[in-house]
């Protein structure tokens, strides 16, 4: 060690003064310049600036008039808004809920080393593939009540069936549901698998010496000790959840009436439709707002655990 | 197995443990029930794109989504393709097509380029605050778009991109770079310092290394990064939306939405359905093909939310 010490003494006394350390490794730097200006000046620039001219009275320009907490206090006393924020919290409790269940299930049963394991996980996760736009498109069509599900129901006999989900503002909300499901448990299947696979087989090997169930056992003993994996879904299902913007264009526009509005189709319409900037810019604050609160307790939990363990 | 009724129905027969089971015990039976269950509701939709785009209008008329079509035609797929028309052009999805390639392959190239750079910085040649601007660049995978688009705007209008598709490979690559970065940053991490500390002593430097060394080491990364973002960008909704300004120039994705959720005319559904397979068959080519690195593709970009 102290030879190292010396040698990188002498190269400084042999240039005369010690190197500045801006300029150690200036290649490193100068190649990491496009990761210092998305994090800096993009990642926190630009949300440094929404988030001060959100509190200012633009209308078609950004301009720097504040006037204080005006634009939450119309955000929060706007119909709309009021309606996409308990929209996106029914539609959120249900997605993380459905998602978790059907997620774990299916990971349960194809780890029960069946046959045709690769063929069962391809067919569940394809979806994820396509995009939420398709998704969307597709189930706007599956559900269409004159040739859909509901038609079909009817032609079998059961005349006074209804399922219309996507015109009626009651239901909508499980519309999306089936098709936001569809797209998505795959994922949460397959980082549940994942989860799976790395639980010991002793652990099965005693449950099974001492007599306890397959369906106890995964319940009182797999489930508790998959805690970091519910939690990391938890958190990627919720992250997506927020955002939620494409599914609800192209299944229902948002419609009918406001019945499927959505905060992330808000901002959009007055930042880019409604020429009301202050508006937008609240309105995406508060999404920030509620992915910190998801996210800081997931990252206290995350790591702040690592470093006592 | 010597019993001729399970040798007929090997592929239903049960786990291979070391204790052989029945091959239709009651919990195979809900197993494989359930998962064919659950396969129909997954496949449905596909087979309902495919069987839609396949009939002509009168027969979905009288038909129903489930049904089979009684006479194949692919008129339905050559509309969609290039004749359907949004306002008074009439040059179908082809545009589109085109417009998310021109897009796709720069983002892609651009993105893995800054990001392997970014990770391989990151691991062998950290300097002061290196860390710093990785959690940050890892915190933006988690911040909402929407909070960014405006002052993304105005920037892009400062260098005279707004609107056009190099702003848009812009914008692709640098909210590709977290999760590519943190993709990178964790493989070179996983490489023997030694390597690196072998490659110095004999005299290389910065991109020496990163191309000699690094590079060749890190190829299959190189395809888990490229599965990751020709699906990701080519799914693109929101951006193509917010920073192509003229409609000649959206993405497939948005000239998709704009056809199949046009007030005017009388709706088509084949050429719909046909259309909306189009835009799938590009992610949907790439999943069947990669199968696995797909998987691992995911797991390494379910940050990404």
């Amino acid at each position: 060690m102290t030879v190292v010490e010396d040698t990188g003494a002498r190269s400084s006394v042999t240039s005369g003064r010690r190197p500045s350390r801006l300029f150690r490794n200036p290649m490193s730097k100068i190649a990491s310049i496009p990761l210092i200006i998305t994090s800096v000046g993009i990642f926190v620039g630009c949300t440094v600036w929404t988030i001060v001219y959100s509190f200012t009275n633009s209308r078609l320009l950004p301009r720097l008039e504040f006037v204080g907490l005006a634009q939450y206090e119309r955000l929060w006393s706007d119909n709309r808004w009021l309606t996409s924020i308990s929209n996106l919290g029914k539609f959120g409790v249900f997605s993380m809920v459905f998602t978790l269940v059907i997620g774990f299930f299916l990971a349960t049963l194809l780890d029960r080393k069946i046959r045709g394991e690769d063929i069962f996980r391809t067919i569940i996760l394809y979806p994820f593939a396509l995009s939420f736009i398709v998704t969307g498109l597709v189930w706007q069509w599956i559900l269409n009540p004159q040739f859909g599900i509901q038609h079909v129901v009817r032609s079998m006999g059961w005349e006074s069936f209804t399922f219309d989900p996507l015109n009626n503002p009651q239901i909508v909300l499980y519309g999306l549901l089936i098709a936001g499901l569809w797209q998505g448990t795959g994922l949460i299947m397959c980082i549940m698998l994942a989860g799976l696979r790395g639980i010991d087989e002793d652990i099965w090997k005693a449950a099974k010496v001492d007599g306890i169930g397959t369906v106890k056992t995964y319940i009182q003993i797999i489930i508790p000790m998959m805690r970091p994996v519910f939690i990391t879904s938890l958190v990627l299902i919720a992250a997506g959840i927020i955002k939620v913007y494409d599914l609800v264009v192209a299944q229902t526009s948002g419609g009918p009436g406001l019945s499927s509005q959505m905060p992330a189709m808000y901002v959009y319409s007055y930042m880019f439709g409604g020429q009301n900037l202050g508006q937008g810019f609240a309105a995406s604050t508060m999404m920030l707002l509620s992915v910190a609160i998801v996210l800081i307790p997931w990252a206290y939990l995350e790591f702040g655990g690592k470093k006592r363990g | 197995m010597a019993n001729p009724g399970t040798l007929a129905r090997t592929d239903m027969s049960g786990p291979r443990g070391k204790k052989p089971k029945k091959a239709f015990s009651a919990s195979n039976i809900f197993i494989y029930g359930t998962l064919l269950l659950v396969s129909l509701y997954y496949l449905l939709p596909l087979y309902v794109m495919i069987v839609t785009s396949l009939k002509t209008m009168p027969e979905i008329r009288i038909g129903n989504v489930f049904s089979p079509p009684v006479e194949i035609t692919f008129q339905p797929w050559i509309q969609a393709w290039s004749q359907h028309c949004t306002g008074l052009v009439c040059n179908g999805l082809s545009p589109g097509f085109w417009n998310s390639v021109s897009i796709l392959l720069p983002s892609v190239v651009l993105s893995i380029a800054i990001s392997s750079v970014n990770g391989y910085a990151l691991i062998n040649w950290k300097f002061r605050g290196s860390e710093v601007f990785f959690v940050i660049l890892m915190l933006g995978a988690f911040i909402p778009y929407q909070i960014m688009l405006y002052p993304m705007v105005i920037i892009l209008r400062e260098i005279g991109l707004y609107g056009s598709l190099t702003g848009l490979v812009l914008v692709h690559s640098v909210f590709g770079m977290p999760i590519l970065t943190l993709l990178f940053r964790n493989y070179f991490a996983s490489v023997p310092e030694e390597l690196f500390k072998a490659a110095r002593v004999d005299g290389a430097g910065f991109w020496g290394i990163y191309f000699r060394i690094m590079l060749p080491l890190a190829l299959p990364i190189f395809v888990v990064a490229i599965i990751l973002q020709v699906t990701g960008i080519w799914n693109d909704f929101l951006f193509g939306v917010v920073f192509i300004s003229k409609a000649e120039n959206y993405p497939m994705t948005v000239q998709l939405n704009n056809i199949v959720n046009s007030v005017q005319g009388v709706k088509e559904y084949n050429v719909n359905m046909a259309a909306t397979l189009l835009t799938g068959l590009v992610p949907l080519a790439v999943y069947f093909v990669s199968g696995k690195l797909f998987v691992r593709g995911i797991a390494a970009g379910a940050v990404k939310g």
